[in-house]
């Protein structure tokens, strides 16, 4: 059809963590520019099983930008070149025909490669485990207007809570920190009334994890937040600092 | 088989308190850790049950296939969530809720569990808010709600359009607390395969390990299946890619009786498909109705832009053919008129096959800065795939395969037939009848998962003090060896198509016949085609393989092997039933005026079908319902 786009893609194939992985060429043809870019990669890999050869492996489920599922690196950015958009939602009208692109797995010690572009992404889990919720059991719950909550703080709040545990601000910062995602949670029920009870204990906890789990530190370069398709601020990091260090200094407990 | 649904008698509103009260067993607090309860899914549904079991004290080993339980898809409901709160003082109450979600369900649900869902739905707001779910909130710091289709009252409760992430996230937290405190254990990459039935009784399960292929069972006291809907049969969906059938029909094949598949929901609201590449379809939520209008052109083929057609040559249909709930009616009947007026010629967009959804009135009205405050990710959602601003120009729309009000059977206590086996959310065929009211998904997950399973599930173990069979008993074995027998026979084919081109033509040939439109010769002629496309599977499918211990292609084949053979099972039922109802219309069966034409006389049951064998006539068992205090009657939206 015209107006179709032709791509050249370097992709990175690797069938295991412990196997030894490298760049592979293809050239995908007839490109809809209304296809999104997983749905260009599904069109390749329809070839390859055709022809016998074995399809890329990325990972991706609601393509419609909210479970989280989807991202890797295109020529080196997180989720592509398109400002708060997660790669099922980034489409083919964005890139021009002829161009070729590279396609990497997130890049980050905490998160080993399982094949091709796919990732393990449990670390994160890890830190939410930390005390990422409020300890609130089935039947306890008081009625639900019983705690008021302002708009300024409501909204506030909800760009932490927007998150969705797509690990780009990971792979896009140069020391592979967790920070913005873990900051997005903290900064989130610290503004609650329902997180003031565990929030200190929360802050230094979470910090704590993502550290043990081999993120790196914050170094303010604020790439994560270029990167983050939920576009989360990073004065979150700056809050979960302070409640961090609030934490270690005026709490008893840490 | 007689099928018993255990629902008690007696005055509605007391029937759910005096069955906790008077029927329902409980197990000691420190014999619970000796009980382990195997839940499969994470999604609402999955996780609040989890969650809550395991804060009741039992042992719960939690399984999803996805990396991590936060992604199921639960997270992509965007509108809301429906209670009867009364905070807008319109004079709501659980009775109303009740009434409307049978009414809205076309009269083919339960009455005992709907009361007892519009009861326990209060709960619910109260329970997400102190797990700190941001729900949308007015300046005095109270609660905010807006209004969904089929209903007079503003009742739902939403966070933006992201609703179902909220509070799914508000689910996952509290799981994740739960494995904190070592009382969960996840298993994530873990695909269901199997139920291991010992004794008559579910007690375990075959997984796969979808990172190394290796297969392995996990035992319990009970199984409890949380996985989700089928609609992704229809291979172009508002399902995530990876939504399927199997853990539900794997047990059906085990002896779960599978009720009313062709009770299946087409969403009036999506984003039309743009071409051959579409992997799926993308709903805008049922909220953007609160403000936006829909039309077509009075004119067939009209080419002109949008904005050209003056109000005057606009037939805006819904409001003109129902006047008292307009552009909010019910999803079947929305969706019904969008095929029509496009059937009518006057459809907008590349093939015609759109309608305009048009909020130029309410940004008039209220401010562009206010619609983007209540729709902004919604819209922004809308311009990324189309590449249009619908600020400036309506946005176009059309019906899409959504939910499934069908699924497995099960009692009031949500037990299937096959004993220990519970089925929650969608996955069960319980509480929206024929057609679901909007934002009653999220509600009826969590319901099942935080305020009734965690009781019925108690009597159940109370009953039997269920032993934890041994991994390596014959149940255990023989599920293994059929689990492996099947999937080695799928990679053995090795013939030309893709596992996808089956999927897409069994999807396009279930929409074509048995989506928004059916007939007895459409639904006999995609019978026979689904035979003959199942044997083309299995003698021309390629798995490939050696590319690693990981193989998404295998998952998805075992996925599409399963909608192959349910495909057949929902055409069969949607051609046994010869009546109209809700989101099941059957051209045969309607009134003049183009609604569904209900046959209560022969059809107000639930019709639970029985597994027999591939390729073998199922056997169909009834549920009569019974009205005691609604009135079946045609619904009037007008």
């Amino acid at each position: 059809m015209s107006g179709n786009l032709e791509i050249t893609l370097k992709v990175w194939r690797q069938e295991a963590a412990d196997s030894a992985g490298s760049f592979q060429t293809y050239q995908v043809s007839d490109v809809s520019p209304d296809s999104s870019f997983l749905e260009m990669l599904d069109q390749l890999n329809e070839t390859l099983i055709t022809e016998g050869k074995i399809p890329i492996t990325f990972e991706h489920d609601c393509r419609e930008g909210i479970c989280g599922s989807c991202g890797f690196m295109i020529n080196g950015q997180a989720h592509g070149p398109e400002r708060g958009t997660t790669v099922c939602q980034l489409h083919m009208r964005s890139f021009k025909s002829g161009v070729t692109l590279v396609l990497e797995p997130w890049r980050a010690k905490a998160f080993p490669v399982l094949q091709d572009l796919l990732v393990d992404r449990a670390p994160m889990d890890r830190i939410q485990a930390a005390g990422g919720y409020c300890s609130t059991n089935v039947g306890n719950a008081p009625e639900a207007n019983a705690n008021l909550m302002g708009r300024k703080d409501a909204s506030e709040a909800f760009l932490g809570a927007a998150c969705i545990g797509c690990g780009a601000c990971v792979a896009s910062c140069k020391n592979a920190s967790a920070s913005l995602f873990t900051a997005a949670k903290i900064g989130q029920l610290a503004l609650t009334p329902q997180g003031q009870p565990e929030r200190a204990k929360r802050a230094a906890r979470m910090v704590e994890t993502m550290e043990l789990e081999g993120f790196g530190a914050c170094s303010n370069t604020y790439e994560c937040e270029a990167a983050c398709p939920k576009e989360i601020p990073v004065r979150f990091i700056q809050s979960m600092n302070r409640e961090y260090l609030s934490a270690k200094l005026l709490d008893d407990e840490y | 088989m007689s099928l018993d649904s255990k629902c008690p008698d007696g005055p509605l509103e007391d029937r759910w308190k005096q069955h906790k009260a008077k029927t329902l067993k409980l197990v000691g607090p420190i014999n619970r850790r000796k009980f382990n309860i195997i839940v499969v899914g994470s999604g609402l549904a999955g996780a609040s049950a989890a969650a809550t079991l395991a804060e009741q004290g039992y042992q719960v080993t939690c399984i999803s296939f996805h990396d991590s339980p936060r992604r199921a898809h639960s997270i992509a409901a965007q509108g809301g969530i429906n209670a009867a709160k009364n905070y807008q003082n319109d004079n709501d109450s659980a009775f109303r809720l009740f009434h409307d979600t049978i009414k809205g369900g076309d009269f083919r649900a339960r009455e005992s569990n709907v009361y007892r869902l519009a009861e326990v739905s209060e709960n619910i707001i109260d329970q997400a808010v102190s797990q700190g779910v941001p729900f949308a909130r007015e300046y005095g710091g109270t609660l905010s709600n807006r209004t969904f289709g089929g209903v007079l009252v503003s009742r739902t409760f939403y966070a933006a359009g992201q609703t179902g992430q909220q509070l799914l996230l508000g689910a996952y937290s509290s799981l994740m607390r739960q494995i904190d405190l070592g009382r969960v254990t996840m298993l994530t990459f873990k695909d269901m395969l199997d139920v291991v039935v010992v004794d008559g009784h579910a007690r375990g399960v075959v997984l796969r390990d979808l990172k190394t292929g290796e297969l392995s069972v996990e035992m319990g006291s009970s199984v409890v299946l949380c996985s989700g809907g089928y609609s992704n049969v229809f291979y172009l969906s508002t399902n995530a890619m990876k939504s399927n059938v199997s853990a539900t029909w794997r047990a059906h094949k085990r002896g779960a009786l599978m009720a009313n598949p062709c009770y299946t929901q087409i969403h009036p609201t999506c984003i039309p498909q743009s071409g051959d590449h579409q992997s799926k379809l993308t709903l805008m939520s049922e909220s953007l109705r609160n403000s936006g209008r829909v039309w077509v052109p009075s004119a067939e083929k009209d080419a002109r832009k949008a904005a050209q057609i003056p109000d005057a040559e606009r037939d805006y249909y819904l409001e003109r053919k129902y006047p008292t709930f307009g552009n909010m009616v019910p999803r079947d009947v929305a969706s019904r008129n969008a095929k029509y007026a496009c059937d009518e010629g006057k459809g907008v967009g590349p093939n015609g096959r759109s309608v305009y959804l048009d909020f130029r009135d309410a940004i008039a009205r209220e401010g562009e800065d206010s619609i983007r405050t209540k729709y902004g990710n919604l819209f922004q959602m809308y311009e990324k795939i189309t590449g249009e601003n619908p600020y400036q120009t309506p946005m176009q729309i059309y019906p899409a395969p959504h939910y499934t009000m069908g699924g497995l059977w099960v009692d009031y206590n949500l037990e299937s037939n096959l004993p220990g086996l519970f089925v929650c959310g969608e996955a069960n065929f319980s509480d929206h009848g024929s057609n679901r009211l909007g934002a009653s998904a999220l509600m009826q997950g969590l319901a099942d998962g935080y305020f009734v399973l965690p009781y019925t599930l108690a009597d159940y173990i109370a009953r039997e003090n269920p032993e934890t069979p041994d991994s390596e008993c014959a149940a255990a074995a023989e599920a293994t060896t059929a689990v492996k027998e099947r999937l080695d026979r799928l990679v053995g084919v090795q013939g030309k198509r893709s596992v996808d081109s089956f999927h897409r033509e069994l999807g396009m040939e279930l929409l074509d016949k048995c989506g928004m439109s059916r007939t007895r010769e459409g639904l006999e002629s995609a019978r026979a085609k689904i035979r003959t496309l199942r044997d083309e599977f299995w003698s021309d499918v390629r798995v490939p393989t050696g590319g690693g211990a990981m193989n998404p292609e295998i998952e998805k084949a075992a996925r599409v092997a399963d909608f192959l053979e349910f495909g057949e099972l929902l055409v069969v039922d949607a051609h046994n039933r010869e009546e109209s109802c809700g989101g099941h219309f059957r051209e045969e069966h309607q009134t003049e005026e183009g609604e569904a034409k209900r046959d209560d006389a022969n059809f107000t049951h639930a019709s639970a079908w029985e597994f027999t064998g591939v390729d073998e006539q199922p056997v169909e068992h009834k549920e009569a319902l019974e009205f005691e205090f609604v009135q079946p009657s045609q619904r009037s939206y007008k």
